[in-house]
């Protein structure tokens, strides 16, 4: 008995209160969101909001088993419970319940379950096993690959079930390998990638060419701090460069220019190999491998755009990019989620009294789309408050993370507000037309049990390891 | 790397999250609080004003019968976005439309907005929506828009009652009533009475949720507009003489304008070949309409108000009239006459009658040769300088008759008539270089005069006034003014004396009613028990045979309708046009005719064929 008193007097009440009044603010805005004059009483549960207070009281019975259960179960069964898990998705994969496109739900009679949402906590948890372990190094291949099994095994077969959206998640995870040490350099490097990747789709590849070039150059001078290296290295291309158009000009060749830049390119990569291999540069063959590499996947963007996402993923980015503009199309749900918002104004029209979210104009009003109602009923005011109450627990709960003994509970909750953090991110991102739509749920707000009940487990599971902070000194 | 410990890892982390947030609300504060470009968005997207259509005026006829009504017609609408698979071929058969038309309208609606309804198909009948609407939930996509369309209880008037179409798109631009797809009184009293008519159309601002489906009244009704209902007017026209009318003139092109000389209220206005009203309504209407334009015989053509014509003989009265005004001319004046008027090498001939004439026999046997005299003395009057100046007078005189200008009576598409000046003639002859002998065909009707029927029909309303008259108008109240306009209860006086007029009436009364061989030429207008008076007249028609033309009033003492009748090609004024004008006034003032004979004449008669026949022999 006196440990359970512990438990209940030590738990940190603040990130239970601040919960509390998320879960809250969700039901009232699924309540509004769906309203209307048929269905008023609360405990309609032919309505969404009914349905969304069992699966509260239920997060609620949730959240009190697994403040109960021992906190070194987590540990013990965290691969465990990550490999039923991959079962489980495997199964969904080749035997779920189709909606919306996506193969992601099981289906127990008039329950529905999405094994993908629970596969970010196991992940979590197994990422905090694994990272905990004594010989663990983050400068380690061997490290990296099993990093990489833990997280993009789920993170595939999600993709397999054609819900990108719950997949991106695992991408969050990042963050917890940046807590851990992962190398500034890979991160850069990552950070490069995606970044080439858009300005490949938004800019002329010539641009983006002549850009990797000059950042090769830049980053031969801030490795080296030898300003020769570069005007040597531009000397040469700028000099092959002429040689192939003069060749093409005095040939009469009818080459286009991207080939004649990359054989010029190539040309004097060569030539400058050679150089180096002469005078001894450092570093020359990773940096050429970089530009090369950067080079390909300029030109491998319209493949992979085209063959690997589907149509309407490529409309929704393009739209964010500006490169198409079609307000009624790809663009309609953004468009009209701006709308719902901006009509808001400072104070909101008032609880109910939003037209935009409550006539259907804002889809997936009371899940993807549930912050548009709060924009319109409760205004700029409203969103104050919302965002503040998740900046203030996601930074509790940073706060607790680090005051953690146990490291694998400061990265089991790093792994949570890397999650918690993605999503808060994307959704309201996508709903004032910052990111492209990803359909993912407002963690606690949006309307469904299989969202509320992952991020409330997630959440509690934090918190009873919180409550033994001082027990465990691994 | 001192930098970059797990401290400032965790600071990072924590300033992400803080960045995040403060992306978040700038972005937030920009649309909800600077832009105000989303309020307006948001009500246009919830918002939908649907106008109410009120239901047009009605049309009575002066007895009080209802003319013209309202039926209900349904527009097809279909909504692109929410169309699915249907069965085409069960819907074209419920609507009676080729496949073809059904993808091309789709194509249409589509390209037109994938989001907004658009009209599919216009004015289907109530029949046909109640086979669609048993099946209407196969069809998603399409819905049902109210709408009225005119009715007309009889094939007839159609020129006077006119039509109603969808509002050309000048009139939207240039009002701000018309909205694009309303619609609007084309012709006729349609036209004329459109503001009376039309009521005023309301607003009912309802709440839309994304697949138009209404979701409730705005603000409770606040700024709902109820539709006021088109005012009812009660045409002066007797749709039985009308009808009788057109029924006279079937088969013969021309026309008889009734006028009720002591109102000036038309009592029937007919122009042959008319056309059924009932044509130009709904979905086929502009099917029909070119049909009726391509028609050789222009039943589209208002003759009563737009056919100018010579006035043949019947412009005697109006010289007998001005002679005696302008004192050149006496009731005992008398001239012989041997076959018509000579003048050195001029000569204009006259028909066989007793010799000589004083001015009512003139006017009784109709003598040319008299008004070549009486026209040679007012324009030889001595009271002016110069012909110029008694020329001028004398059509002063005419146009105090409502010659020449408008008589601008309440329906649309009327004309003036043609009176020539004395520039006219300077410009012809050069100044003063000419004399009476030049223009002496007037005398008699011929010559550069051109006067539409409904100006006759006034003139001869003015005799019977025995020197005034009341423009002519169509519309006899308009349901809850006491009056109508003022300038329809304002007589124009013609500035003779009604002295005069007894004798020129005496004159009119003679040729109906003379003793057989007295040389009446109008005995064919006889009317048993009512003295009916009434002049002939043939005009000159260079294009082929004469037009036939009388004029009459009755009863002599009390009139109640004069009348002109017009009919082309018909020869003699005293073949076609006064037996169809005695016939008119009988069915008017008795209500039956007593002669049967007369209008199995009338009726009988194809002049259009005999027309057709004719010009074959030429
Ligand atoms: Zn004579």
């Amino acid at each position: 008995m006196k440990r359970r008193i512990n438990v209940w007097s030590n738990i940190d009440w603040l990130t239970v209160v601040l919960y509390l009044f998320l879960v809250f603010l969700g039901w009232i805005n699924i309540y509004s969101a769906v309203y209307n004059e048929e269905h008023q009483s609360i405990f309609d549960f032919s309505q969404r909001y009914g349905k969304q207070m069992i699966w509260i009281v239920a997060a609620f019975v949730i959240a009190i088993l697994i403040t109960i259960i021992d906190s070194n179960f987590y540990s013990f069964f965290a691969y465990f419970l990550h490999f039923v898990i991959l079962f489980l998705l495997v199964v969904v994969t080749l035997f779920g319940t189709e909606i919306h496109g996506s193969r992601a739900w099981l289906e127990f009679g008039n329950v529905r379950f999405q094994p993908a949402e629970f596969a970010k906590i196991t992940t979590a948890l197994a990422l905090a096993r694994y990272l905990s372990s004594h010989n663990v190094s983050m400068n380690r291949l061997k490290t990296y690959l099993w990093l990489g099994a833990i997280i993009l095994v789920p993170m595939a077969i999600i993709l397999l079930q054609n819900d990108a959206g719950s997949a991106l998640v695992f991408v969050a995870f990042v963050l917890v390998l940046y807590r851990q040490g992962l190398p500034l350099g890979v991160l850069l490097f990552g950070v490069y990638v995606v970044a080439l990747f858009i300005l490949a789709l938004i800019l002329e590849k010539l641009f983006v060419i002549f850009g990797t070039v000059a950042l090769a150059l830049i980053v031969l001078w801030v490795l080296n701090k030898r300003f020769r290296y570069v005007w040597v290295a531009a000397v040469i291309m700028l000099a092959s460069g002429g040689l192939f158009y003069g060749a093409k000009q005095l040939f009469d060749l009818n080459i286009p220019i991207y080939f004649m830049i990359l054989g010029a390119l190539v040309f004097s990569s060569i030539f400058y190999i050679i150089l180096s291999y002469w005078y001894k540069v450092p570093r020359v063959m990773i940096l050429l491998l970089l530009l090369f590499g950067s080079i390909g996947l300029t030109y491998s963007v319209d493949h992979v755009f085209n063959n690997f996402l589907e149509t309407h993923q490529q409309k929704r980015i393009n739209q964010l990019l500006g490169l198409e503009s079609d307000p009624l199309g790809a663009g309609y749900n953004v468009n009209q989620s701006k709308i719902a918002i901006g009509s808001g104004r400072l104070t909101g029209k008032g609880f109910l009294n939003g037209t935009q979210t409550k006539f259907d104009f804002v889809p997936e009003q009371s899940t993807d789309f549930i912050f548009c109602t709060i924009g319109e009923e409760w205004g700029f005011v409203g969103s104050l408050v919302l965002i503040s109450l998740f900046i203030m627990l996601l930074l509790r709960l940073l706060f607790l993370a680090e005051r953690q003994r146990s490291i694998f509970s400061r990265i089991y909750g790093y792994g949570l507000i890397s999650v918690l953090l993605f999503h808060f991110a994307i959704n309201i991102g996508m709903t004032i037309g910052l990111v492209p739509v990803i359909g993912i749920p407002l963690p606690f707000i949006s309307y469904g049990g299989s969202s509320l009940w992952a991020f409330t487990i997630m959440l509690f599971i934090f918190l009873r390891l919180d409550v033994s902070r001082l027990k465990v000194l691994r | 790397m001192a930098l970059d410990t797990y401290a400032v890892r965790r600071n990072i982390i924590a300033f992400i999250i803080l960045l995040i947030a403060v992306i978040f609300l700038v972005k937030l504060f920009m649309i909800q609080v600077v832009s105000s470009d989303y309020t307006p968005k948001a009500t246009s997207n919830v918002i939908r004003r649907i106008t109410q259509y009120p239901a047009r005026g009605l049309i009575y006829d002066r007895d009080g019968e209802l003319l013209v009504y309202n039926q209900a017609a349904y527009d097809i609408m279909v909504n692109p976005q929410h169309l699915e698979a249907f069965d085409t071929t069960e819907f074209c058969r419920i609507l009676n439309i080729e496949r073809s038309y059904l993808n091309k309208k789709l194509k249409e609606a589509k390209a037109y907005s994938r989001y907004k309804p658009s009209i599919f198909l216009k004015l289907v009948s109530s029949e046909t929506y109640a086979r669609l609407q048993e099946k209407m939930y196969k069809f998603p996509g399409f819905f049902v828009q109210p709408r009225t369309v005119r009715k007309y209880q009889y094939a007839d008037a159609a020129h006077v009652l006119g039509y109603v179409g969808e509002v050309s798109d000048k009139l939207v631009d240039t009002t701000s009533y018309y909205k694009s797809g309303d619609y609007v009184g084309i012709s006729g009293m349609e036209k004329s009475y459109e503001s009376v008519l039309r009521g005023k159309k309301g607003v009912k601002v309802y709440l839309v949720d994304v697949h138009n489906r209404i979701k409730g009244s705005y603000s409770n009704g606040r700024y709902d507009k109820k539709a006021e209902v088109g005012t009812n007017l009660i045409s002066s026209l007797d749709m039985d003489l009308q009808r009788y009318g057109e029924k006279l003139m079937k088969n013969k092109i021309g026309s008889i304008v009734a006028i009720e000389p002591s109102s000036g209220e038309i009592l029937s206005l007919v122009s042959s070949p008319g056309y059924d009203p009932g044509l130009l309504v709904g979905r086929q209407r502009t099917k029909n309409y070119r049909k009726l334009q391509k028609d050789t015989l222009e039943p589209l053509f208002n003759r009563g108000l737009m056919a100018r014509y010579p006035p043949g003989s019947t412009f005697k009265v109006m010289n007998a009239l001005i002679g005696r005004q302008e004192g050149v001319l006496y009731p005992g004046t008398t001239y012989e006459c041997h076959g018509g008027f000579y003048a050195g090498n001029f000569h204009m001939g006259c028909h066989n009658h007793p010799s000589p004439v004083d001015m009512i026999e003139s006017i009784q046997v109709s003598c040319n040769n008299y008004y070549a005299h009486v026209f040679k003395r007012i324009m030889q009057d001595s009271d002016y300088e110069s012909i110029s100046k008694a020329f001028t007078n004398w059509k002063d005189h005419l146009q105090n008759f409502g010659l020449g200008d408008k008589l601008n009576i309440d329906l649309p598409s009327e004309v003036g008539g043609f009176l020539p000046s004395v520039d006219y003639y300077n410009r012809y002859y050069g100044e003063n270089r000419w004399r009476y002998l030049n223009v002496v065909s007037l005398a008699i009707g011929q010559g550069e005069l051109g006067i539409t029927p409904v100006q006759m029909a006034n003139l001869t309303s003015a005799i019977a006034n025995r020197g005034h008259y009341y423009t002519p108008h169509i519309v006899k109240r308009i349901e809850g003014e006491k009056q109508i306009d003022e300038r329809f209860r304002t007589p124009h006086h013609t500035g003779v004396d009604s002295a005069y007029f007894e004798e020129v009436i005496e004159g009119m009364d003679l040729a109906v009613n003379g003793q057989a061989g007295s040389g009446s030429t109008a005995r064919t207008a006889r009317v048993d028990s009512i003295t009916v008076c009434g002049k002939t007249g043939t005009a000159e028609n260079p294009h082929g045979k004469d037009h036939s033309i009388f004029i009459a009033f009755a009863p002599k003492d009390d009139p109640q309708i004069a009348l002109a009748v017009y009919i082309e090609n018909g020869g003699y004024g005293a073949t076609w046009a006064a037996p169809t004008a005695k016939l008119m006034i009988e069915k008017y003032l008795k209500g039956s005719i007593d002669v049967q004979w007369w209008e199995d004449y009338v009726t009988g008669a194809n002049l259009i064929k005999q027309k057709e026949e004719d010009e074959e022999e030429d």
